[in-house]
């Protein structure tokens, strides 16, 4: 399954198989020195095939499905954790998680996509793609946070918000469009952290932010490379072509200045180290935490409307001659 | 007999009326009813079938004369351009695409923005060109609404934005998504000041357009049988792998599961606008 994930990589799928097969084996003399000698390689092509990954390799790791997901980083990094189901209003969604638990010291609120793993829980969980519900539920979440002072973290992985009948009828779109004014005046500190796929509006409908923060192997997009293939090429089969031109990962989504930070990933990335990424991440949250919990609230409101205002590269020009003139 | 064969490419024809700068035919046909119906009619009823009462798509200018009172509103934030943030480049480069879109609306983007009455109420207008791009949002779009927004309520003036979009748009990647975070920031701080918002949604309005601000009216407001969604449809019958229902996204099947106020003619648009804006302000 892995190394049909990320092809790239079943070098170092072989090498960790090999070594796991020798420590299965009895103790002796050469075995040991047989796994040093597969680790030393396993991490020189770790090395070797990470420093050189495209764009679509990267995008291959932002979906591994052996990558962490939400409710890994809950269960390591916090504690008494409730989850709370349901919008109130039609359903729950098992593709959005929402719920309280401890972290740095205080309670939070905590919404996140929830990939599945494994064929019946992925199906359940709908591969990560919400439907309405699943953000009405998340901004029932974030106003509970409101209500009663807790900060929101948000985790966002998912391909995209369910394009199906039923999520058309119920209002997917307004769904996302209610939680994006509604977290542009969320009167609680937000901090989001991009950990696999940043998949357009369906991603953006939980991920306003304070501190908006993204794992190295992570991608953020306006629409994904297969989509954007299909449409500006007419050949799906041109993915790696549309990754490269959408430029999605995080190096350039850092430079396009949408996340504030990067987070760094362990060697061969957070499929194969999952608690070290998990470590990781919790150590920038805590961090941005930290730095964001006590402001003052309308001071933090202010930064986070500059923050979003600013987005964007456009031209001031005074206007040409030749142009049409209004009502002319 | 020449009339025949144009009108064997409805479609075509169909797609050529949303745009007023291109010579018009004689003759088009109607992509309700599929009657042909006689192009300076059809001008003369605001591009409405006389037969069935189909609404052809109209351009941003036109629109602006339908609503507006002033014949020559002031037209706002025209100094912007677009630029090519990501250097997008697929069969043609982005900056290909924007200068021929440029060349063929004599837009400078995919926004046309201004200040005018609405039977006499004072209004900020933006109105989306889907000639230009698909109407798709980058940076200037969204740069020209926020703009619009923070003037409306700056002035304490209503805003009124008329969609018609495909969505973000794609050659300038995540920024384009990013459009949506900063538009609905705005709408955010008009909605606390108590400035109305009227969102008027045409044909068509999908992906994240609809999924910000043109689901954000105070009130929704859509023309008859506009296609109004998050997905497209070709997507979403690639997802269930069946065709959809007839009426499926249009503006009364919207109607019907709660999520416009409003669908008008667009003859009557413009009284129906004013009359909301005199409850509202
Ligand atoms: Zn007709």
């Amino acid at each position: 399954m892995a190394s049909t994930d990320a092809p790239f990589e079943s070098d170092l799928v072989d090498l960790r198989r090999r070594i796991a097969e020798l420590e299965e084996f009895p103790e002796g003399t050469g075995r040991r020195r047989e796994i040093e000698r597969l680790r030393v390689r396993l991490s020189k092509a770790t090395v070797e095939i990470y420093k050189g990954l495209s764009r679509w390799q990267k995008t291959q790791v932002a979906r591994h499905s052996e990558r962490p997901h939400t409710l890994d980083y809950i269960e390591a990094l916090m504690s008494d954790w409730v989850e709370i189901h349901g919008d109130r209003a039609f359903a729950d969604d098992p593709a959005i998680v929402a719920g309280f638990a401890r972290f740095a010291g205080r309670s939070v609120a905590v919404v996140g996509h929830q990939k599945g793993r494994g064929t019946k829980e992925r199906i359940r969980r709908n591969f990560g793609q919400p439907r309405p519900e699943g953000y009405r539920k998340a901004l029932r979440t974030m106003k509970l946070a409101e209500r009663f002072g807790l900060p929101l973290v948000s985790f966002v992985d998912t391909p995209g918000a369910y394009p199906g009948l039923g999520a058309e009828e119920r209002g997917q779109a307004e769904a996302i469009a209610s939680n994006l004014i509604e977290m542009a005046a969320l009167r609680t500190p937000i901090l989001v952290m991009v950990t696999g796929e940043g998949g357009s509006g369906g991603a953006l409908g939980i991920g306003m932010g304070d501190r908006v923060m993204m794992m190295e192997y992570a991608t953020y997009s306006v629409i994904s490379p297969e989509g954007c293939a299909a449409i500006l090429w007419k050949d799906q089969e041109k993915r790696a072509e549309a990754a490269e031109a959408l430029k999605l990962t995080a190096p350039d989504i850092l430079e396009l200045g949408v996340v504030d930070e990067i987070v760094p990933e362990p060697p061969g990335g957070a499929h194969a180290d999952p608690a070290g990424a998990i470590r990781r991440v919790g150590e920038r949250l805590a961090a941005a935490l930290e730095e964001v919990a006590d402001r003052d609230i309308d001071e933090l409101l202010e930064a986070r409307y500059t923050r979003f205002r600013a987005l964007g590269v456009l031209q001031a020009k005074p206007r040409k001659r030749g142009f049409r003139a209004l009502g002319g | 007999m020449a009339w025949f064969r144009k009108s064997k490419k409805p479609r075509e024809v169909v797609k050529e009326r949303g745009r007023s700068s291109v010579p018009e035919g004689l003759w088009v046909r109607c992509g309700g009813c599929r009657e042909i119906i006689y192009a300076k009619e059809l001008k003369h009823n605001q591009q409405i079938c006389p037969k069935c009462g189909y609404h052809f798509r109209i351009g941003a200018r036109e629109r602006i004369a339908l609503l507006i009172d002033e014949q020559s509103p002031r037209e706002l934030f025209n100094d912007i351009e677009p630029d090519d943030p990501l250097e997008f480049r697929d069969s043609k480069t982005y900056r290909a695409r924007l200068e021929e879109s440029q060349k063929r609306t004599g837009e400078r983007d995919a926004v046309v923005v201004i200040e005018g009455h609405v039977e006499e109420k004072p209004v900020v207008m933006a109105v989306l060109v889907y000639s230009f791009m698909g109407g798709s949002m980058g940076s200037v779009v969204g740069e020209k609404i926020t703009l619009a927004a923070e003037r409306a309520l700056a002035r304490r003036v209503p805003l009124l934005i008329v969609s018609a979009s495909g969505g973000a748009r794609m050659q300038e990647g995540v920024l384009s998504l990013m459009q949506m975070a900063k538009i609905s920031s705005a709408l955010a701080r008009l909605r606390e000041s108590g400035v109305p918002y009227l969102s008027i949604l045409t044909d068509p309005t999908t992906g994240g357009v609809t999924a910000s601000f043109a689901m954000l009216g105070d009130l929704n407001i859509a023309e008859p049988g506009a296609l109004i969604g998050f997905a497209g449809p070709r997507v979403i019958e690639q997802t269930i792998r069946e065709s959809l229902p007839e009426g499926f996204q249009r503006s009364e099947f919207l109607l019907e599961h709660g999520f416009l106020d409003l669908v008008v003619a667009r003859g009557e648009l413009k009284e129906t606008v004013s009359r909301c804006l005199g409850h509202l302000s």
